[in-house]
């Protein structure tokens, strides 16, 4: 049985201009040392699509709608605040994206890393400051008897990252959500960052949820990706399935996004168009407004269900356009970039 | 070749734990600021001389504050009476430091109510927000509403007069504004990433409020507090004008200015010693609160 089992989770903001629908029914697996990445725009519901796991979700005017979450057998969605708090930081830890707001600037790492220990066992305080001390030196902050007496605006954007990841792993999850952990950071910290969570899981079998919109750091750290748009599944598979055997448009135009070393001189490829206004019902696949293959029909009057190709390669399975021949052929060669917005810019 | 190598100092010296940087505490950090803050400090240092004034003069005076002397009444400031004598002939500095006593406790003690109040209120209503906060907040605009002087006189009646109950009464008051304050500070903080970091953690929402939300309000929740001291040593002074306060023969600064004013067209002292050490207990308190207000921003810890 898979470590989490998550079965048409949906979460919507019931906002002044409508129910923004951030999550629509989305379905995965993670395993025991396994690592999803989940990838996709910005506001393609990534980010949500975690919070909702943990019920991070400010509510109102959030409200996850359904679904189901089964962590261990038991549904994350259905608990009460007492198990919510036990399986907090104890069994799933979380990893936020701005490592600079999200140490209090009032505390002592010491006292930070030693709170997330204690509120979740009897641990004496000298038992619990060498543990602090270990997980510290374990993500290569150096002096780190020393330093876990400082505050965090001692440290630096890579370190409080360092300083963050070693609080969330500190008692031993089952299961580590990062939100993009290493968006704020530069190249060679994201690496060192991605290393130290690689040799974590390498080693105690944590299972890792990799929020990202690199496609490099999925290709480089992943075992299965999800890829996500307007607040749905469209593709999911191995990385490998995805990367080499893209089957839907958008995963194929994601792809085509990413900027190529080799030729030099060109524009990058955006995505034409917007992505859609969550706050309206989209009818049909999500992404055919923008979809650059030939149509064959108007929208689907459904939502296009999830095809599964049988070795656990998946992806929206959407009949109203001709995706068979490579994406390359139904592009325009010249792109009359003047009248494009930019909008896929940032998942590359 | 190895016994070239065997004579270089191949491992550095070892780190003198005396030589490394200790974390500096934010308080300390505070303090160091404070103290190049001259006139923080300044006020600071005259603030508690005019609490050793108030508090230990009495003792060490040869004069009585209560004992009334018709003869020497209305004297000028004297070499046997420094400041004077009111118009019963009562030493006017013994009654200056004893009136300072109370007005001193009423402003610390109310003080201390109305943040005690205020910031566990406020920092609740903010952080659980919805309904719950409206309904608080709700209610913090209906006390906004009743009449205080109404307010204190009910409770008087209700409870006989009494000094304490003064400090409970004027404490009742003033926590509105804190509350509205702190709840503002805490709906700004609790959407920043540490909050969401706590509550990820499994924290539970008590330890969240008093560890992570309280402590980083703490800069304008002080700031508030001096100036929230003035102005209850002025109401009390009010409190007292009316007969709901300090009654004679004891005093307060706020009695002892209203005395004054009655009289100062020809006892000017009687008004100009009490008034000076008011104003001089307010302005240090004000610059003190502007002091600390900068030493405690989170914001420049970073330097």
């Amino acid at each position: 049985m898979a470590l989490l089992d998550v079965s048409g989770l949906t979460t919507h903001f019931h906002t002044r201009n409508g129910v923004v629908r951030a999550v629509d029914g989305v379905s995965f697996t993670v395993d025991r040392g396994e690592t999803l990445g989940i990838v996709g725009e910005s506001g393609s519901g990534k980010s949500v699509t975690c919070y909702s796991l943990l019920r991070l979700i400010p509510e109102p005017p959030g409200r996850i709608e359904g679904g189901t979450a089964m962590f261990d057998g038991q549904d994350l969605l259905q608990m009460t605040p007492a198990q919510l708090r036990s399986v907090r930081g104890k069994r799933i830890s979380m990893i936020f994206q701005d490592p600079m707001t999200s140490l209090n600037p009032y505390l002592r790492i010491s006292t930070q890393l030693v709170e997330a220990l204690q509120s979740h066992g009897d641990i004496d305080d000298r038992t619990a400051l060498n543990k602090a001390i270990a997980a510290l030196e374990e993500v290569g902050i150096p002096e780190a008897s020393r330093r876990v007496r400082s505050y965090p605006h001692e440290f630096s954007g890579g370190m409080r990252q360092r300083v963050m990841i070693a609080m969330a792993l500190i008692t031993d999850p089952d299961l580590l959500i990062a939100d993009e952990p290493t968006t704020a950071l530069d190249v060679t910290v994201q690496a060192q960052i991605l290393e130290i969570i690689r040799q974590r899981q390498e080693k105690l079998g944590t299972a890792v949820i990799l929020v990202t919109h690199d496609l490099g750091v999925v290709a480089g750290t992943c075992d299965k990706v999800n890829v996500m748009y307007a607040g749905r599944i469209m593709e999911s598979g191995t990385t490998e399935q995805v990367f080499y055997e893209a089957r839907h448009p958008y995963t194929r135009a994601l792809q085509k996004t990413i900027p190529s070393l080799q030729k030099k001189g060109q524009k990058l490829f955006t995505i034409p168009g917007l992505p859609p206004d969550l706050a309206r019902p989209i009818s049909g696949c999500a992404f055919y407004p923008r979809c650059p293959y030939p149509k064959l029909t108007g929208p689907d009057a459904d939502t296009p269900l999830l095809r599964d190709l049988g070795n656990g390669h998946c992806h929206a399975d959407c009949h109203s356009c001709d995706s068979s021949a490579p994406i390359e052929s139904v592009l325009p060669q010249e792109l009359e970039t003047d009248d494009l917005v930019p909008a896929g810019s940032d998942a590359v | 070749m190895a016994d070239l190598a065997s004579k270089l100092p191949l491992t550095p010296a070892p780190l003198v734990p005396e030589q490394l940087e200790q974390g500096s505490s934010l308080w300390s950090d505070a303090w160091a600021r404070l103290r190049k803050n001259k006139l923080a400090l300044g006020s600071l240092f005259v603030f508690i001389l005019i609490c050793l004034f108030c508090v230990v003069g009495p003792w060490l005076s040869p004069y009585d504050s209560q004992t009334q002397n018709l003869f020497s009444g209305a004297a000028p400031p004297s070499a046997q009476h420094w400041f004077g004598t009111d118009t019963l002939g009562r030493d006017l500095m013994v009654r200056v430091m004893e009136g300072g006593r109370i007005s001193l406790l009423v402003g610390l003690v109310a003080t201390s109510v109305s943040l005690l109040i205020g910031v566990i209120y406020g920092a609740t209503a903010g952080y659980v927000g919805g309904k719950v906060d409206a309904a608080m907040m709700r209610f913090v605009d209906l006390l906004y509403a009743l009449p205080f002087t109404i307010f204190v006189i009910l409770l008087m009646v209700a409870f006989g007069r009494s000094l304490w109950l003064m400090f409970i009464a004027i404490g009742c008051v003033e926590w509105l504004t804190m509350a509205r304050i702190v709840r503002a500070g805490v709906i700004d903080l609790k959407k920043q990433e540490f909050v969401e970091a706590a509550i990820s953690l499994g924290l539970s929402n008590r330890r969240i409020i008093l560890r992570h939300l309280i402590p980083n309000v703490l800069g304008p929740v002080i700031v508030i507090a001096t100036l929230t001291v003035p102005a209850v040593m002025l109401l009390e002074a009010f409190l007292s004008f009316l007969g709901l306060g300090v009654q004679p023969p004891d005093a307060s600064w706020g009695v002892l200015i209203n005395e004054g004013q009655q009289n100062m067209e020809i006892f000017a002292w009687l008004l100009i010693f009490p008034a000076f050490f008011f104003a001089l207990t307010l302005f240090c308190l004000n610059f003190l609160g502007d002091g600390l207000r900068d030493a405690l921003d989170p914001k420049s810890a970073g330097d």
